[in-house]
């Protein structure tokens, strides 16, 4: 003899859908993320000395060729590779979370009454302080090599911002890799072959008016390099009001188009 | 009339090509244990996982407290506590951390969810491993922080699939006091076990699965009954003595014993009073003895009797 309670009738609103809720829950998840990568310095390393070795490998090796000396192609090359330090960051992401997804703990996740997506977001939130690690020591490593701002500090934090603010928006793609694939290998290599083409078909290293034609055409809609121009323009001077309505279009479409994709894929996932 | 804490019925899972649950019905009343019995890739984990709302089957229905697994899937997760095989904490964080985490995702707050963490460090035996990282417990200590994470929200049912698996027997008798604990105070438990000794002493009911079907169920005794006999071990102090308890072995049993090693015999018996009668006749005979017990039969023999092969079948 079963009985089954008729909860058609039943309109209590469950806590975990008010959006206040919700907060909390994602708050409380990206500090967990926070606290894993405090504990595991070793994955800072990575994202503070690469970058530091791209700036001195690009500035010494192009740096006369394209700008003809190695000091004005730093004031070009910095911000760009701000840009992709931090979309790098983004890709350990998906990783981390492939990993974490992997271990019994996102299971428990699973099974308590908070909003599905509430795990990846934390997750993506929390890493933004790897980025903050990267870009500090990026200005860092820069301010000695002779790297000065050409405009003025409210204007280069905002693209310091905005830079993070287009990696979650990019991220998500990452992290749909890593709730989809099955092995953390698995998601690193595809990141790259994302990010690649993303990162170097831009203006990061050359201007665009040594390119072939094909290529220009694909610098003008990346989106990253519409980010690295924005950068630029906000941190040593040039346009940047022509680039921000990409960045922002791309931005909320990546969002838009990859958030619930991956939130979609992580429910399914079995 | 009879209110089940979970109830599922014809569940039916498939991956590609395996059929995990070829529809099975489970169900556990109020306040009591279930055990599931079955060899590791008998559909086990799917069905808890599908009672977790972790997984959605592909026929069949799953109530849990009264609420649909599919359709109040957020109404079930308020009222389900789950502990895995692996223990499902967070090695990078401590114990206390892990915990927290925990109560505040179930909207306790702060000073709550700091105060339940503590409370249940200290039942878990944790408090003084509560500041350190989860990676530097022993197997032992996971279980047990493990447990104690799915019973935060002091959920009225809860999942424990497999809790014992790879626990050396101390340990084991641990979770097992642990689980008695927590259906003293009135909570319902899906208990996953390969070990029928496990299911026998914790268990009020048992289903046993074999290739995602329920193949035989009901208690602890029934099924004993119905897979026969268990057998009686006896190891002598003074090893040239066990020819005559093997003597007395035989004739209760009315089957020659074996020896399985020196100063050893051991015999299958059969009704509720061989094995007292054995304790009494060995008594009379002043024999002193280092162990003598009563065994149930493996999960193995079990299996052999209710399907006519052995578990290893499973594997290949």
């Amino acid at each position: 003899m079963t009985i089954t309670v008729d909860q058609a009738a039943s309109v209590a609103v469950s806590p975990a859908t008010r959006p206040f809720t919700r907060t909390r829950h994602i708050l409380a998840l990206a500090r967990r993320s926070l606290i894993k990568t405090m504990r595991t310095p070793e994955q800072l390393i990575d994202v503070t000395l690469q970058p530091i070795i791209f700036v001195l490998v690009y500035v010494y090796l192009l740096g006369g060729a394209v700008a003809g000396n190695t000091h004005d192609y730093l004031q070009f090359l910095l911000p760009a590779i701000m840009v992709q330090t931090v979309l790098f960051g983004g890709m350990a992401t998906g990783v981390n979370l492939n990993t974490d997804i992997k271990k019994g703990v996102f299971d428990r996740f699973r099974s308590l009454p908070i909003a599905r997506s509430a795990p990846l977001i934390g997750s993506v939130l929390g890493d933004l302080i790897r980025y903050v690690v990267a870009m500090v020591s990026l200005f860092i490593a820069g301010y000695i090599l002779g790297f000065r701002i050409g405009t003025n500090l409210p204007a280069t934090v905002a693209a310091c911002l905005l830079t993070m603010g287009f990696t979650f928006c990019v991220s998500w793609i990452i992290v749909l890799f890593g709730v989809l694939m099955r092995e953390p290998g698995g998601v690193q290599g595809t990141a790259f072959l994302v990010l690649f083409p993303l990162t170097f078909g831009t203006t990061m290293i050359t201007p665009a008016s040594t390119l072939p034609g094909w290529l220009q055409t694909w610098v003008n809609v990346n989106p990253v390099n519409h980010m690295m121009e924005a950068a630029r323009g906000l941190m040593v001077g040039g346009p940047v009001a022509e680039h921000l309505p990409w960045v922002g279009f791309w931005s909320i479409g990546l969002l838009a188009v990859f958030a619930p994709l991956a939130v979609r894929a992580y429910r399914r996932r079995t | 009339m009879t209110t089940f804490a979970f109830e599922a019925e014809g569940l039916v899972k498939r991956f590609k090509k395996t059929t995990a649950l070829d529809g099975i019905d489970l169900a556990a009343r109020q306040g009591t244990v279930l055990g599931v019995l079955g060899p590791n890739g008998a559909g086990k984990t799917t069905a808890v996982r599908i009672l977790a709302t972790l997984l959605r089957p592909d026929a069949g229905r799953a109530v849990v407290g009264g609420f649909d697994v599919l359709r109040d899937a957020a109404k079930v997760r308020r009222t389900i506590g789950l502990t895995g095989q692996y223990a499902s904490v967070d090695e990078d964080l401590t114990g206390m951390e892990n915990l927290v985490l925990i109560g505040q995702l179930l909207d306790l707050r702060g000073t709550e969810a700091r105060a339940r963490a503590s409370e249940l460090l200290a039942e878990f035996g944790l408090s003084e491993a509560g500041g350190r990282t989860a990676k530097t417990y022993s197997g032992g200590m996971r279980r047990r922080l493990d447990l104690a994470a799915s019973l935060v929200g002091r959920p009225d049912v809860i999942y424990l699939d497999e809790p014992t698996t790879g626990l050396d027997p101390a340990k084991r008798e641990d979770v097992w006091g642990i689980i008695r604990r927590l259906v003293g105070d009135g909570v319902t438990i899906l208990l996953t076990t390969q070990y029928l000794e496990e299911a026998d002493a914790l268990a009020d009911d048992i289903s046993v699965i074999d290739r995602g079907k329920v193949i035989a169920n009901g208690t602890p005794a029934e099924l004993k009954r119905v897979v026969g006999g268990q057998t009686v071990f006896v190891r002598t102090a003074d090893p040239e003595r066990v020819t005559e308890a093997a003597a007395i072995l035989a004739d209760i049993a009315g089957r020659p014993a074996e020896s399985p090693g020196r100063g050893m015999a051991t015999v299958p018996v059969v009704g509720d009073t061989a094995f007292t009668e054995i304790v009494r006749r060995i008594d009379a005979a002043g024999i002193r003895v280092t162990e003598l017990s009563l065994h149930l039969p493996k999960l193995d023999e079990v299996f052999f009797t209710l399907t006519g092969r052995h578990t290893e079948d499973e594997a290949a």
